[in-house]
């Protein structure tokens, strides 16, 4: 079991850590037409802002109720009020994504009493699910904001869907993708999950949104993700699929909502852990093309990959092997990271990462620390290698060891709007892209 | 620096500014203190402003007392660079947690800043409050004051908390600092009769470093850079030159009017774009300060500067004639980069006269012709408009409108912040030209535009 240790420091040192909010607004950024509104002053949004610009390289839509100090104090009411009067009127959304901030959170704005008091005030906006959720910027980080998100995102009621409901299967899939997975990601998940013959209901899709793309039109509100009609939708999935330890939650949720079953994927990346992932479709998908006879089928071009991914893996272990690699990235996926690397024989030398997480007991090494860059400059003297955002660009010169990006922010790379790293595919880049790195440095 | 709201008034109503001091009642503008706007509000907040002040001081550690969000979300963001420390870029945050926010945070505050003393010992910090601590009424003042007895060090207390107001208030909270605790603490080793501070020039992509040579050429001396490039030392030691020179800025206008009553130093505004504007530029300040070999120098200079330039841009202005833009930005910059744009022979048909000055305006009109639109305000669906509208061929405007020309699939210029190119001095205006000439003629146009064979079939 790995120790957890705290740095006891009065200051964050180059932070590791994004804000809740923002993570919340990325989970929202997920979901088609919507807009999410930062309840907090103006710059919280505007950091939130820039830093998934310049991640993504793309516009994002992001609101703000623009809190004063004299509307902090009197409550923020009439400002979220009129943030959303103003988001209908010039972005036309079909959801909106209500988060809070830091300032909001410490004065204490009665949300549920805000909002049934704008509720009543404006039926004409009966038709507009606001998805709310609470984030306080002084409690965790991004991921536990990504993931009270997808909680809230599953927890809303969106109506009855006008389709009409035959009871026919559609054979649907519920797939709930934590912060562990980028655009590229999700598209790689979704092929995979069609190619069993399931309908993937992916929440949040960011594949569809900010996966890079070219559209005719611009957009005030995300392009794309999961529709309303989707999520509407939502009960008449055979099984929910949480990709990540933080979707526990939201997978609960569905749970107790509609009584779908769910499993827990805590990790995409490996041959074990993709192996169990497309052994549990192949259940799923027998389940009901098979009628209860078991004959589980992997699709052929699965098992071409497979294949190419021992390849893969025997090609770049005499690289990777007894490499000594220091990590600081959130904990799912320091969890999937750190456990493909041991699977190569790499050591981890030291990890840190952000915030509290029932699956850091878990990681395959003995200690890590919940801290910042320069708990992880401290620690990772003598590695091979460093992985963490592009923040960590600075002591990496510094120690003068490779570093290999991931996370966010990611500033100084092109493509992460595509970049895919879990699935068989996706693991034989990850392998082939720690290999180049070191075959080119000369070890 | 206690924060009163008799401060703020004073601050948004600076008589140095000439959003305030050229208008009566009747036709006053409130862009100052106008309210951001909930639902459509998009630029940054008070802190963000202080930090894009006071950041660029390279040695100094920046110590931002507030939740993950202000520090955790921008820090090491900042284009501005440096000739000498890193420390400036590192980020330094209490990241205060719910207990803190019950029990206070001045402790926490406290202890961080005798951390950072201890491993990375600047020679000043930065304190920057924001929303949450100021709302829980840490007293940062109190706090930095016994910091500053017990470390001696300086350690300064910025009271910029985001909900204030906007990002030029926090500017101008951020110079307010800078007076109160840094400038006129010490003195330069000599001075001369050339001595000047540039003021609200952040070094952003280098930029000062195109301009400090022509400068150095003419016998120019710049005393205190604040804050692009600046060792805290130089900044407290700003009290000692002949002249400020505010550099496209009306954000530190407090700075340079404060400076004059206290120290009686005069200022003038000025621009580093363009060949007329940097022309006017070096003669203003020799005119200024200096006797008649100075002026001499000056002339000497512009004129060898401005003959090398027309053969650097010859080719340029020949591939670039006529070429049509939006410019879409702030303040001074929405005629002095027109005006840099028109020495290259280029058309502007649409500019902003977002946050500018009533003489901002008339400069504006004079280079506009009587065609040109003055957008008045505008968001990306605007400024799509007036694109097709004036069939535009490009968009020259900050990074935030980057990805709205991208996906409109027009040539794009970033002019803001966060650029990589300089284009300052008359270095600066051939990287322009060779940025401008690479943006319009890209191949890439034709590529992104072209329908699919699939789509030209008409059923």
């Amino acid at each position: 079991m790995t120790t957890i240790t705290r740095n006891k420091k009065s200051v964050a040192v180059n932070p590791l850590k994004q804000s809740p909010p923002l993570g919340a607004a990325l989970a929202f950024l997920g979901l088609k037409g919507i807009v999410p509104l930062f309840h907090g002053s103006q710059g919280c949004t505007a950091f939130a802002k820039v830093l998934l610009v310049r991640h993504f390289r793309e516009a994002i839509p992001l609101a703000t109720t623009a809190m004063t100090e004299v509307t902090t104090i009197l409550g923020g009411e009439e400002n979220i009020e009129q943030a959303l009067l103003t988001l209908v009127e010039s972005a036309k959304p079909d959801l909106i994504g209500l988060l809070t901030t830091g300032l909001t959170e410490t004065r204490g704005d009665d949300m549920d009493g805000i909002l049934k008091s704008i509720r009543k005030r404006h039926p004409e906006l009966d038709y507009l699910p606001i998805i709310f959720v609470s984030t306080p910027d002084y409690k965790g980080g991004l991921q536990d904001g990504f993931a009270a998100a997808v909680n809230s995102i599953v927890a809303t009621d969106y109506g009855q869907s006008v389709e009409t409901y035959r009871g026919q299967s559609l054979q649907q899939v519920t797939i709930l993708a934590g912060s562990l997975l980028a655009p590229g990601d999700g598209s790689e998940i979704k092929e995979i999950v069609e190619a069993f013959g399931l309908k993937p209901l992916v929440i949040p899709d960011l594949s569809e949104s900010v996966d890079g793309h070219l559209d005719d039109d611009y957009n005030s509100k995300t392009p794309g993700g999961t529709s309303k009609e989707q999520l509407q939708q939502l009960e008449r999935s055979l099984f929910t699929i949480a990709i990540g330890e933080s979707m526990r939650p939201a997978a609960s949720t569905l749970k107790e909502k509609f009584g779908t079953n769910y499993q827990i994927i805590p990790r995409l990346t490996g041959l074990g852990a993709v192996d169990n992932f497309l052994w549990l479709l192949a259940q799923i998908s027998n389940y009901k093309a098979n009628n209860w006879q078991f004959k589980p089928q992997i699709p052929e071009k699965y098992l071409r990959q497979r294949r190419q991914l021992q390849d893969a893996i025997l090609d770049t272990h005499f690289y990777l092997g007894g490499k000594k690699i220091s990590l600081a990235l959130e904990p799912d996926l320091l969890y999937q990271t750190s456990w493909l690397l041991k699977e190569m024989g790499a050591e981890i030398q030291a990890a840190v990462t952000t915030t509290k997480s029932p699956i850091l007991k878990e990681l395959p090494f003995e200690n890590v620390t919940i801290g910042d860059l320069e708990d992880l400059e401290d620690l990772a003297t003598g590695s091979d290698l460093i992985i963490t955002n592009s923040q960590g660009k600075g002591l990496a010169k510094k120690l003068n060891i490779p570093l290999y990006r991931m996370g966010y922010p990611i500033y100084d790379r092109l493509g992460n709007g595509s970049r895919c790293l879990v699935g068989y595919k996706g693991s034989m880049q990850f392998l082939f892209d720690l290999g180049n790195i070191f075959i080119e440095i000369g070890h | 620096m206690k924060l009163t709201k008799g401060k703020i008034a004073d601050l948004l109503n600076e008589p140095g500014c000439e959003h305030n001091h050229k208008k009566g009642e009747q036709g006053k503008n409130k862009a100052c203190t106008q309210q951001a706007k909930p639902g459509a509000a998009q630029g940054g907040c008070a802190f963000d402003g202080a930090s894009i002040a006071l950041v660029p001081i390279t040695d100094a550690a920046h110590l931002v007392h507030g939740p993950i969000a202000c520090a955790g979300n921008s820090w090491g963001s900042r284009g501005s660079l440096s000739s000498g420390a890193t420390t400036y870029k590192m980020g330094f945050t209490t990241d205060i947690s719910e207990n803190d926010i019950i029990f206070g945070g001045e402790k926490r505050l406290y202890k961080g800043i005798s951390q950072v003393i201890k491993r990375y010992n600047p020679p000043a910090i930065f304190v920057y409050s924001t929303c949450v601590t100021a709302l829980i009424g840490d007293d940062l003042d109190a706090v930095c004051e016994a910091a500053t007895k017990k470390f001696e060090t300086p350690i300064i207390p910025v009271n910029s908390p985001g909900f204030v107001g906007s990002k030029n208030l926090g500017n101008r909270l951020a110079g307010e600092s800078l007076l109160d605790y840094v400038v006129g603490t010490a003195e330069p080793e000599y001075t001369t009769p050339y001595d000047i501070n540039l003021i609200g020039e952040y070094n952003v992509a280098g930029e000062v470093w195109s301009v400090l040579p022509l400068f150095e050429k003419v016998g120019i001396r710049v005393l205190s850079k604040i804050t692009g490039d600046a060792t805290f030392e130089e900044i407290r030691y700003a009290h000692r030159a002949k002249l400020n020179v505010m550099i496209c800025s009306k954000a530190l206008i407090n700075m340079g009017r404060k400076m004059e009553e206290r120290y009686g130093i005069p200022y003038i505004e000025e621009s580093f774009y363009g060949v007329e504007d940097m022309n006017r530029c070096l003669r203003n300040i020799a005119q200024k300060i200096g006797d008649e070999a100075l002026q001499q120098r000056v002339e000497t200079v512009i004129a060898e500067e401005t003959a090398k330039l027309d053969i650097a841009l010859a080719p340029y202005r020949a591939r670039l004639k006529d070429k049509r833009m939006v410019l879409y930005t702030g303040g001074v910059k929405s005629w002095s980069v027109m005006s840099a744009a028109q020495d290259l022979g280029m058309k502007v048909v649409a500019t902003s006269t977002k946050k500018s000055t009533e003489e901002d305006k008339a400069k504006i009109k004079k280079l506009l012709g009587k065609d040109g639109i003055a957008l008045a305000k505008g968001n990306a669906k605007e400024i799509l408009k007036v694109i097709a509208k004036t069939k535009a061929d490009m968009l020259v405007a900050g990074g935030r409108n980057q990805y709205t020309a991208l996906k409109a699939r027009i040539p794009f210029l970033d002019i803001n912040q966060e650029r990589h190119t300089p284009y300052a001095g008359y270095d600066g205006l051939v990287e322009m030209a060779k940025e401008f000439d690479r943006a319009l003629h890209s191949p890439i146009w034709q590529q992104v535009q072209q329908p699919a064979p699939w789509e030209t079939v008409s059923s």
